[in-house]
């Protein structure tokens, strides 16, 4: 699997073969609270890079999730739809949002590594 | 204009709390454990809140007082015993809502709890209606702490011998490090608790003597869908110019003997409104699986056709699902209704149901 990407929207993507992972930071759900509905792409359809494909909602408010690159919804994850909870308890692990297979993977190259995620998730957030 | 922060302030940032601007104050939203842990832990243990921001009015008087009072509020004041306390409204003319607060009849006047937002209009409002005749303080120095849940009885009697005798909505005055506070027994969350008006030099003190029994602070994320889960309005959102007290379905907190005779701000409407009905009415509203419908969302009959709007949804932790209340058209507002709630452009299916959300448990006393 490739190393770990991350945008400024605080999506998080990782890379087998063509086939993108991608999920919100463990940040975004610190940000977010507590997590208690999500709404993924249907499978199949085709998502825009930096378009919204899904939303989360936390006891407070709506927020919308975008997909960090292009392609077409191969997989979804029922699970977090099922029980939003888990994506506080492993938002960069087992509640991964979607799969999408890649058009142009070079679109990964704009996005930042953990190490500039970091800084910018801290600068952000101050 | 420059935040303002509570006597508690400072407690609240070594709690990790989050804060948010609210009503003009630096207030707590939630704290390190989140809305879903402290709204638990509220409803199974003691949740402090600290409802400083809210509006302490002290108007002092006498039988005079209690019958011009009479003319402003909804409420048979003269048969109201001393240390009881009443729900009730500041209204305008057209039974429009400019406030809604707790009114407690003292030895020597009342004391009525206003919302933040609301309160220094408030002031300039019933100041204006008693044309100065009585000498009315908004506190300035007291902070006001809530304890809330099933264990509140208990710890907060630990702290302060004797308020495990109030019953719910009766106050009364203790002593506490030499000083005396004004407890009553209510709240805002559905659970039996108190309300502590407590001079602000010794709020931090107080507070911090009730964690160390066992109770946890809790932010206004969680007093939101405590509340909520209750069924209780908030101002801004349930409440307000545009709606009467009939309208959001109120009606048991207007004395039955001031239906008869009127003679208070907003009667005319009021005694039309019972009579006749209003158009729209305040209901509880489930939607169907997860999903949530925020204030605002537009509220559709079966046929699609628009019959009112959210004033408040969320989701309920104790419930373990998505709540709200709003406004439909009277016709609509039978329990088990179905209807349809527009979110991001679909809609999807709900129903009318009845309030609260969660059973309330009050210690009633005989009154």
């Amino acid at each position: 699997m490739s190393e770990v990407k991350f945008s400024k929207e605080h999506e998080w993507i990782t890379l087998e073969g063509d086939v993108a992972t991608i999920g919100i930071t463990q940040h975004a759900t610190e940000m977010l609270g507590d997590i208690v509905f999500a709404e993924l792409p249907e499978k199949g359809s085709n998502v825009e890079k930096d378009g919204t494909a899904g939303v989360v909602e936390s006891t407070k408010a709506a927020s919308d999730v975008y997909t960090p690159v292009s392609g077409e919804v191969v997989d979804i994850n029922q699970a977090i739809v099922d029980d939003p909870a888990k994506i506080n308890e492993d938002p960069e692990g087992t509640a991964w949002f979607f799969k999408l297979k890649m058009k142009d993977i070079s679109e990964l190259d704009s996005l930042m590594n953990k190490e500039e995620y970091d800084k910018f998730a801290k600068e952000s957030s101050s | 204009m420059e935040i303002k922060k509570t006597s508690l302030n400072k407690l609240h940032q070594d709690s990790q709390a989050k804060f948010v601007e609210f009503a003009g104050y630096e207030m707590p939203i939630q704290y390190s454990k989140g809305v879903i842990e402290e709204h638990k832990f509220t409803r199974s243990h003691a949740g402090i809140f600290d409802v400083s921001h809210m509006g302490q009015l002290f108007i002092y008087g006498n039988k005079n007082l209690t019958s011009d009072l009479e003319k402003i509020f909804p409420l048979d004041l003269k048969n109201l015993q001393q240390n009881f306390s009443k729900y009730s409204f500041l209204m305008n003319e057209e039974a429009g809502i400019y406030d809604d607060l707790i009114i407690t009849k003292l030895e020597d006047g009342y004391l009525i709890i206003l919302n933040a937002a609301c309160k220094e209009k408030d002031f300039e409002i019933l100041s204006n209606i008693l044309s100065k005749k009585y000498k009315m303080e908004l506190s300035n120095d007291r902070a006001l702490v809530a304890i809330q849940g099933p264990k509140a009885v208990e710890i907060l009697n630990e702290t302060i011998n004797g308020v495990k005798n109030l019953t719910f909505m009766t106050g009364d005055w203790f002593d506490y490090n030499g000083q005396k506070l004004f407890v009553t027994r209510s709240g805002y969350t559905g659970e039996d608790g108190f309300e502590v008006s407590i001079l602000n030099d010794l709020a931090e003190e107080f507070t911090k003597s009730l964690i160390k029994k066992g109770a946890e602070l809790i932010g206004l994320g969680a007093r939101d869908t405590l509340r909520l889960e209750a069924g209780l309005c908030l101002y801004g959102h349930e409440l307000d110019l545009n709606k009467t007290p009939v309208e959001a379905n109120l009606k048991w907190a207007i004395s039955k003997e001031r239906l008869s005779n009127g003679g208070f701000v907003g009667s005319d409407k009021i005694i039309n409104q019972i009579k006749d009905g209003a158009k729209q009415i305040r209901v509880g509203i489930k939607p169907e699986g997860r999903l949530i419908a925020r204030e605002k969302t537009k509220i559709f009959n079966e046929t699609e056709l628009p019959i009112g709007e959210i004033t408040s949804g969320t989701f309920g932790p104790s419930i373990n699902g998505p709540i709200a209340m709003g406004y439909v058209d009277k016709e609509f507002s039978k329990i088990d209704t179905k209807i349809l709630l527009e979110v991001r452009g679909k809609k999807h299916p709900a129903n009318i149901c009845k309030l609260p959300f969660y059973k309330k448990s009050y210690v009633k006393g005989a009154n």
